[in-house]
């Protein structure tokens, strides 16, 4: 027989894993896991990428990013991946955007939704096999993945 | 995915050599799969997996997308002129719903 005391708390306990999220959040260690996939652990330089994001974002929900990666975007030096990462939305990975010389400039722009404030990472892959990147933090007003889609 | 669904907007003509934008949008939820609806129910996670561009009989841009890219996802990207022809944007779901829209260029000079 449940004390009075057990069934409170038993109650309390089960309103709160109703109100968690139903996806775990990520957080910079999993967004660090999923640059090390996506460089095989090799060195990432700052530079080369510009990650064009608002430093405030009324609305997670819709989030106009740009990024833009110095290149010629030769046949020989390209391009040849650009992807953004999250450190806490539930997928760590974004988007992935494949390119190459036949791109002319390497810039490419979209909406992305974020989960709360935090650190977003661009990161461009070049045609020699190495990776550069920009960090941008953007403070969410509004989170996405709370409600209204 | 209903009535005209994407959209693409891109210049009809273009000199070669030159990097023409274009600006693809599409009408879709990009539904997350991590919100319950009135009745507590699980909503179906349904979102645009791949975006592609093939220009010329070559793929020239694509993108894999996640729950993290915006309902309707809007994409701006560009490519090189190189002939006159044809552009054929392609997106698909995880439903397996595919939309495509073609799209010509004329090049000159």
């Amino acid at each position: 027989m449940p004390t009075r005391r057990q069934i409170i708390l038993g109650a309390g306990f089960a309103g709160g894993v109703a109100l968690l999220p139903r996806a775990a959040p990520a957080s910079p260690e999993l967004r660090d896991a999923a640059l090390a996939e996506l460089t095989g652990g090799g060195p990432v330089s700052d530079g080369r990428v510009t990650l064009t994001i608002p430093g405030v974002a009324e609305n997670g929900l819709s989030v106009y990013t740009t990024v833009a990666v110095e290149s010629p975007m030769t046949t020989g030096d390209h391009v040849r991946a650009i992807h953004i990462l999250s450190e806490q939305n539930p997928i760590a990975r974004l988007l992935s955007v494949r390119l190459g010389p036949r791109a002319g400039v390497a810039r490419v722009s979209t909406n992305l939704r974020l989960a709360a404030s935090q650190e977003v990472t661009a990161l461009a892959e070049m045609s020699d096999g190495s990776f550069w990147r920009d960090r941008k933090t953007v403070i969410v007003t509004i989170a996405a993945c709370i409600d209204g889609g | 995915m209903s009535l005209a669904p994407a959209r693409v907007s891109m210049p009809a003509e273009a000199k070669a050599g030159d990097v023409i934008e274009i600006k693809a949008l599409m009408r879709h939820p990009m539904e997350t799969g991590y919100r319950v609806d009135s009745r507590g129910q699980p909503i179906a996670r349904h979102i645009v997996r791949r975006f592609s561009a093939e220009y010329d009989g070559e793929e020239v841009f694509a993108m894999d997308l996640t729950q993290g890219v915006a309902a309707n996802p809007f994409i701006a990207f560009h490519t090189v002129a190189t002939r006159s022809g044809e552009l054929v944007f392609s997106w698909e779901d995880d439903r397996g719903e595919v939309v495509t829209v073609r799209k010509r260029l004329t090049v000159t000079g």
